[in-house]
Formats: C-alpha cells, structure tokens, sequence
C-alpha cells in the first residue's frame, strides 16, 4: 500500500503549488489527480493575477489591494486572510516569475500591469490573456523537476477519517480500474470548483465539486456556498469565458440601442464595477428590453488590431470559431454565465479544515477572501498565496505526526468495490446520469443565479430532492475496468448532488442581498442580522446550517458603490 | 438542430482489438465535433471512451484523428468538415498506444517532455525582484508558450513514425521554449543546444510540415526545431550529421551554383567516417541502377559567381 507524508488531491494550480512547498519541507509527497496536471481548469484563467506593487508613478500598497478586495466581498470576506493575501502577493508574483513564467513586460524589461475589474488601482500582471495556461504550465515543468510522484488520472472516492484525523484517501486508478487506499499523514484538497452543478458554466467539465463533497462527508463543513459567481462575459452559444481582461484593456458593453449602460449603475467604474454587480447590470438591460436574443455585446472595436492581436488572441479566436464574429470589426454577444463559487471547505488562514490531517486551498476551499464575490485576478493569487501555506502547514502536521496509522485497508477497497457492482448490476431505469445533471444544472441555472427568491429555490431544492431518489436507481452500463467514464461521471454525479443542494440550502437561510446573493424577496444586505458566513454541515437527516462570525480588522462595512 | 454521422475507431482494453462503430446523432448547427461525441457518450453509447475537459481549446484533452488527421475535437466545427452530412472519421492519435478507444497512452510523450529538463534554469540565487528581460525576447516566446501539450503535433509526426528515439515536435518546442529565454545562464543554453544536436534531437526532423499544420494553437514545432538547429550551429555544434549536411549544402550552393548530391552525401556523414560511407554504399547502387546516379564530375553552373556574390552579401549582412 503506498504511503506519503503529505497527498495533495488536484493539480491545479493550488494543488501543484501546495505539493512544491511541501517537498520544500523536506517531506514525502504526492499528488493524486484524476486528469493530467496540466489539464486542470487552471488553465481557464485568462485575465492575470493581482498583487500590489507599487512603483513608479503608483500609490498602491497592500491596504488599497485589501480594501478593493474586502469592498469586494461585500464585506463578507474575512480581513486577517485578505490582509495576508494581499501583503504575500508581490513576493509571490516574484517567484512565479523566477520559475518561469513569461509574464508581460514594459520596455524597460520590467514586468508590467492591467487594469482589472472591481480594482482602485492598476495591478493585474499578465501573460497575454493565458494567464492561468502560462502560469499552470510552469508550475507543472517544477512539478517534475521536483520528482515528486504524481498519481496521473486517479480518482478519490473518499477520505480515510480515524480517530477524527484524516489519513489517508481511498482512490481508483482510472486507467486500470483497481481501487487502492493511499495512506497520508495529511491530506490537501485543492480539487477546484463546481461548475457541472449548473448548466451552462464557463468550466470544464472535470469541475464537480469532488473535494467539497469528499469533505463534507467526513464532518467538515462548507461556508458560503450561497455565493456563485456569474461572470459578465460569457460569450453566446457554447458559452466561453470572454476574459474581464478584455474590459481592464478598455473594451466596452453596450445594449441594443449602443449605449454603454454601465453607466446608469456604476457611474464611477463603469464596465469595471465588481463582476456581480455588472452581471446584474447585465440581465436588467436585457430584462428591460434593451438586449438582443438574451445577450448584450462586448465592444472592442475602438481598441485596435494590433492590441486585440497581441493581449487578447486567444479570446478574439473564441469569438471567431464558436460565434462568427470578429471582435476586431464586430461587437461580441455576452450574457452572464456562472463561472465560480466563492464558497468552499471551510479553512483557516494556512488552509486547516476543521478535520486535523486534512487541508484545503484554491476554488474548492474558502478561507475567505472572496466573502460574497471574488475581484477578477484574485483567484490566480489565491491558488498560489495559499496553496503555498496549505503546502507548508500540512508538511509541519506530518512531521510532527507518528507513524502512519493502521487503517483497514481491504475493509474500504472492498466497500467501493461492492458499490461499482451494485451500481454495474441494477437494471436499466430508462434514464442517465447524464441527464439527472443536465436537469441539475438547468435547475440551478435558472433559480439560484444572479437573482433569485424563495420560490425559486425551493423548486430547485424539491428538483434536487427528486433527483437523488432517481440518482438511486441509477445504472452504470460499462461494465469495464479500463477508463469507465460512465462509472466515475456517476460518482462525480454524486458529489455534485450534495454540493447543489449545499448551495440552495445556504442560499435559502440567508436572507439578504450580499455580494453574488442577490435576492428579489430580500433586496438590501442587512449587516446587523447577516454580517456572518453560513456553514453547511453533512448528516444523515440532510445538511445542517449554522453560522460563524465575520473577521472585520480595520474596515468597518460600508455602503457598496462603483 | 442537424444530424451527425460518426464512424469511430474503437479500441477494447480486455479483447486488444479495434473495430469501428458508427453513430449517428442530432446536434446544434454550431456544435464543434466534441459536443456530438460528447453527446453520443451521455445519451447512446455510455462505454466510449474519450479525454475532455474545457471545450474551448485550452485543456489540450481531446485530441484525436479527425478524418486521417489529429486535430482537437473541440476546435472542429462540424459545418466545416461535414458541410453536408459526410460521415466523419474519428481515431485516436497516432505514434501512441490506445489505452481504451479514443484514450490513448501519453506516457511516451511525457517522457520526452521530462527528456529536455523543462524547467528554466537561470542564475541562482534569484534576484530579489523580477529578472531584467527584453519585451521582445519574451514576446518571440509567446508563440511556444501557447503550446497547450494535447499531442496533435506528436500523434501526426512522419519522424516519429520511423524512429521511436526522435525527441518530437513537441518536446522540441518546449526545448526552445528555454534556450530563447533570456534568463536561463548561458551554461544551461550551451548544455542543452549540446544536448538537442545529438541523434534524436533536432537534425532529426525531416521538415515534413505535418506538425505545422495540424497543430492547433498556431506553435508552428517545425519553425521552432529550426530555430534551434540555426541556434545550436551558432554555437558551434556542428561535429553532426546534420550541421555537416547543412553545412556541405550550402558550400555546394555557393561554390558552383547547385547542389553536388554525391558530395553533399559524403560531407554529411565526414570524409573521414569509412564504416559510414560503407553503409551508403547500397543506396548509391540502387541510385545507379535506376540512372540517377548524380554526375561524378560536378561542373559549375553559368552565372554561378553571381550566387556566390548573394551568399557573401548575406554572410556580410
């Protein structure tokens, strides 16, 4: 049976930079994925990575960073993180950049910044608009100068809890099908985000919410998992991220009738208010009557060839191949599509879940910086400032923990392999997997979006319901070992149930507006009452809610205007 | 909505045969080839197999054999390869093992990857700010970095194909990749054009242009592999058969205004390598039973001193 110090599960950027520290530590690690590392969604980053530099001509400082970031969240966001987030970045950028990353540069060699949405000062460092590729790539090439064993296209089935630590993972190596217990002294979830609970959504189709829900399970709880993200340029069609990089270079959003709308409700930061506030902006003017075909359009035109060529290539090709149009001559379709979820395992500032022996950073944990919703080119920071501190804390846990502890070993490979057979040996219902999500995912996308209200929610809440008692009959037709996709999208349905109902649940107790929460029954955010996160806890009976305070250091809630 | 009809090479881990299957299937007019088969995974035939992820070409998942050649599934629009409802050949990628259909086995690849060092190795320790860098040193490298390792390049490669020990497009790109970025110690872009000279590396590609045109995130393997070959002769590495080659062609070029095939062949291998020059032996008689057997004397062309006069005008360039 193998056996590290330190398994980080996901290698995303968070997973990747936590495994790098802790074999810095000097201890043994690995990491356990179920795609190739450099397949992870990473990669779908665009934009750039946010630090406060200073320099020439700039007044910026680490406050200002925090403070865009904690206007943010909606005053959600817990500032003794943000504070650390925000002080750590430049030294992180620095790294990134002695690793290799070809960030862009001014032309005195020096590296340069964009302008980002929901950010008082200029400080979003770039590659391009493959930011995430760029940095997910380098990270990778010191993923295998390290050495370190990668578990390449493994899936977790579940965490090894004993007494009350976490010690390992029970996992499937999907391109065999044999199922092993990897024994851990720590345990780092950095699986990413959950994007397949809604449909459509800007991420790939690997984000299900794996660790959230491995997590869960166990007894760890999830915060703020009413705050989803829906990202304002999404592009019409298939529904591809149109970076906020675009609109940080100039870029404009008009409605049908030209008009740069931004103006009525951001009058200040126009195009580059905070991401939910111009979603929201977004399905006013077409609710209103001012959009075409439930879409407003991405203007670029006025910034020239040359520069749409050399900072926004890749997005002028999406625009190009997936809805014939060039963003040089033409203004682009864009509806809001979801895209994050601020929410997450619940941490403290070095990435510690509630669970000893088990950690979390990146999309799938929530420390919280992003409060009720995340600024542009914080998410890149987050995955490396903290998955660098989940990577050295787990690393110190290992070392002071003994020996690995004794697990029953064949007791657990047997339980999931009796699961693969019962879920193999039921007869057919008449229905997927596929389309238990696919209803899932519509569900969500239509009642617990960018607005939404009790009645909404409880239909999707009575959906859900429903569709775990069919999930129960579900039938998975491979009966292979080798690569069964329709086995492990089966089990990934399976997290995803827990994660959507996590979401409605959370998103039906608060009641307020804050942030990506935007209710119709409850419009105005109520700090006396709500000015506190919601945690969701697993139980037999269903999830549980309560709630934690807010860490507020030194900036008291305002009223929030862009 | 519109029909799609797939014919799918199809590989069984358990009997280790392959056959193809045919599906056919009703998809939006927009969909990209990844949606259909997507969708004929989720709603007909649960057991294929196929890598995917992002659907917007930057994962670098799902490429595959579309019609004979590797393309990524989700950067195919069907109304451009089947404009008319032609039944689409999908397979997986060449110059790899199939793992299960359309999954195909990367280790290979990986390996080759690992084979360059790809990792940047400059001056330690690091500054305590950001390397000093030209804009435009870093933007020649933007177009490698754009490389996105989906195997389209490697799974089309004719090199490859005939010599298992060639680096590949791109591995090599990755190579470039580093020795043009102005960081790495000059150490490290010496150790590594050494390394990339040798059998296997760059003077092993044989310019077929195959991995120019299929790869689908524009990183051109081939100009890069160039690149580096035009780099490492800068440097000196020239005691190989491919600098020699070069080298020999060029002099041929400019000292009589063609090419002196027969010449050119022995430069190549060194004047000096008999057991080499042996084994050349076979296909110069072929070539002489055939008549192409090039003139032993080789006579300068008419007007031969005015390619002379461009090759010194560029060397003075």
């Amino acid at each position: 049976m193998p056996e590290h110090d330190v398994l980080i599960v996901g290698a995303g950027l968070a997973g990747m930079r936590a495994g790098i520290e802790s074999f810095r530590n000097g201890v043994d690690v690995a990491i356990i994925t179920k795609v190739h590392p450099v397949r992870s969604h990473s990669n779908a980053a665009q934009g750039g990575i946010n630090a406060a530099m200073g320099g020439e001509g700039s007044d910026d400082s680490w406050e200002i960073h925090a403070y865009d970031t904690v206007k943010g969240s909606d005053w959600l966001g817990d500032q003794d993180a943000i504070e650390i987030m925000a002080r750590e970045a430049p030294q992180d950028i620095y790294e990134l950049e002695h690793m290799g990353v070809i960030f862009a540069r001014d032309e005195y060699g020096r590296l340069t910044t964009r302008n980002f949405g929901g950010a008082s000062r200029q400080r979003t460092f770039f590659v391009a608009d493959i930011t995430g590729q760029a940095i997910l790539h380098v990270m990778h090439e010191q993923v295998l100068k390290s050495g370190m064993r990668v578990y390449e296209e493994w899936f977790v089935l579940s965490l090894i809890k004993q007494d009350g630590a976490c010690v390992g993972v029970v996992a499937m190596d999907i391109i065999s099908g044999a199922v092993e217990v990897i024994r851990a002294k720590a345990v780092v979830l950095a699986t990413g985000g959950i994007g397949r609970v809604y449909e459509p959504s800007t991420n790939g189709l690997i984000c299900t919410g794996d660790g959230h829900a491995l997590a869960y399970r166990i007894g760890a709880p999830m915060m703020d998992m009413e705050m989803v993200q829906y990202h304002p340029t999404t592009l019409k069609g298939n529904g591809a991220l149109l970076t906020e990089g675009a609109r940080g270079e100039g870029a404009y959003l008009i409605n049908s009738e030209g008009d740069r709308f931004m103006k009525t409700y951001a009058p200040s930061k126009m195009e580059l208010a905070s991401r939910d506030v111009v979603s929201r902006s977004e399905i006013t003017e077409i609710q209103e009557g001012r959009g075409v075909d439930g879409c407003v359009f991405l203007d670029c035109r006025h910034l020239g060839e040359k520069l749409i060529m050399e900072r926004l290539g890749q997005i002028y090709e999406l625009a190009l191949e997936f809805a014939n149009v060039d963003m040089v001559k033409d203004p682009v379709p864009v509806r809001p599509g979801m895209h994050y979820i601020m929410g997450g395992v619940k941490t403290d500032v070095d990435g510690a879940t509630q669970i000893p022996g088990l950690y979390a950073a990146g999309e799938g944990a929530n420390i919280s910086i992003h409060g009720g919703n995340r600024l542009g080119a914080n998410s890149l920071l987050e995955t490396v400032v903290f998955g660098r501190r989940a990577g050295a804390a787990a690393a110190e846990y290992a070392q002071q923990s003994g020996a690995h502890p004794a697990a029953p070993e064949s007791d657990l490979i047997e339980a999931q392999c009796q699961k693969f057979q019962m879920l193999m040996d039921r007869p057919d219902p008449g229905f997927t997997t596929a389309k238990l999500r696919l209803e899932m995912g519509v569900s969500m996308d239509k009642n617990v979006s960018v607005y939404r209200d009790e009645a909404g929610m409880q239909e999707t809440l009575k959906t859900l319901q429903d569709l775990r008692a069919r999930f129960d009959k579900i039938c998975v037709h491979d009966k292979g070992k080798v690569y069964n996709w329709n086995l492990y999208s089966t089990l990934e349905m399976e997290n995803m149930l827990d994660v959507a109902e996590a979401i409605v649940v959370s998103a039906l107790a608060r009641k307020e507006s804050r942030g990506a929460h935007a209710r119709l029954d409850y419009t105005e955010r109520d700090d006396d009452e709500w000015l506190k996160h919601t945690l969701v806890y697993h139980s037999p009976e269903g999830p549980l809610i309560d709630f934690s305070p807010v860490t507020i250091t030194q900036w008291p809630p305002e009223r929030r205007v862009y | 909505m519109t029909t799609v009809n797939l014919k799918v090479k199809r590989y069984d881990p358990e009997t280790k045969e392959s056959r193809y299957q045919e599906y056919s299937i009703d998809v939006d007019e927009n969909a990209a080839l990844l949606d259909a088969i997507i969708a004929v995974r989720e709603y007909q035939d649960p057991t294929l197999a196929v890598r995917c992820s992002c659907r917007s070409a930057i994962c670098g998942s799902c490429g595959m054999r579309v019609n004979g050649h590797a393309r990524l599934a989700c950067k195919t629009k069907l109304a451009e390869i089947a404009p008319n409802g032609e039944t689409v050949t999908v397979e997986p990628m060449g110059n790899m093992k199939p793992i299960k259909d359309l999954v195909t086995d990367m280790t290979a690849f990986w390996d080759k990857v690992k084979q360059i060092q790809p990792w940047l190795r400059a001056q330690q320790p690091p500054p305590d700010h950001e390397h000093i860098a030209k804009p435009d040193a870093m933007m020649d490298l933007a177009g490698t970095m754009n490389c996105i390792m989906c195997g389209c390049c490697v799974s089309d490669c004719a090199s490859l194909e005939v010599d298992q020990n060639f680096i590949g497009p791109a591995a090599l790109a990755k190579a470039y990749r580093f020795v043009g970025d102005p960081r790495e110690t000059e150490q490290a872009r010496d150790d590594r054009l050494k390394e990339l000279s040798k059998y296997g590396g760059v003077w092993d590609c044989t310019h077929c242009f195959e991995c120019v045109q299929v790869c689908p995130k524009d990183v051109a393997p081939m100009d890069r592999i160039l690149d580096l070959r035009r780099t490492a002769m800068e440097a000196g590495y020239q005691d190989n058969y491919g600098a020699k080659h070069s080298n020999s062609f060029a002099k041929s070029v400019k000292n009589s205004g063609w090419l002196n095939e027969a010449r050119v062949a022995v430069e190549s291998f060194g004047v000096d390598d008999v057991s080499a020059q042996l084994k050349m032996l076979p296909t110069g008689v072929r070539a002489l039973l055939r008549g192409k057997m090039p003139p032993l004397l080789h006579h300068k062309r008419p007007g031969s001193e005015h390619v002379k006069r461009i090759f010194q005008e560029m060397e003075n360039d």
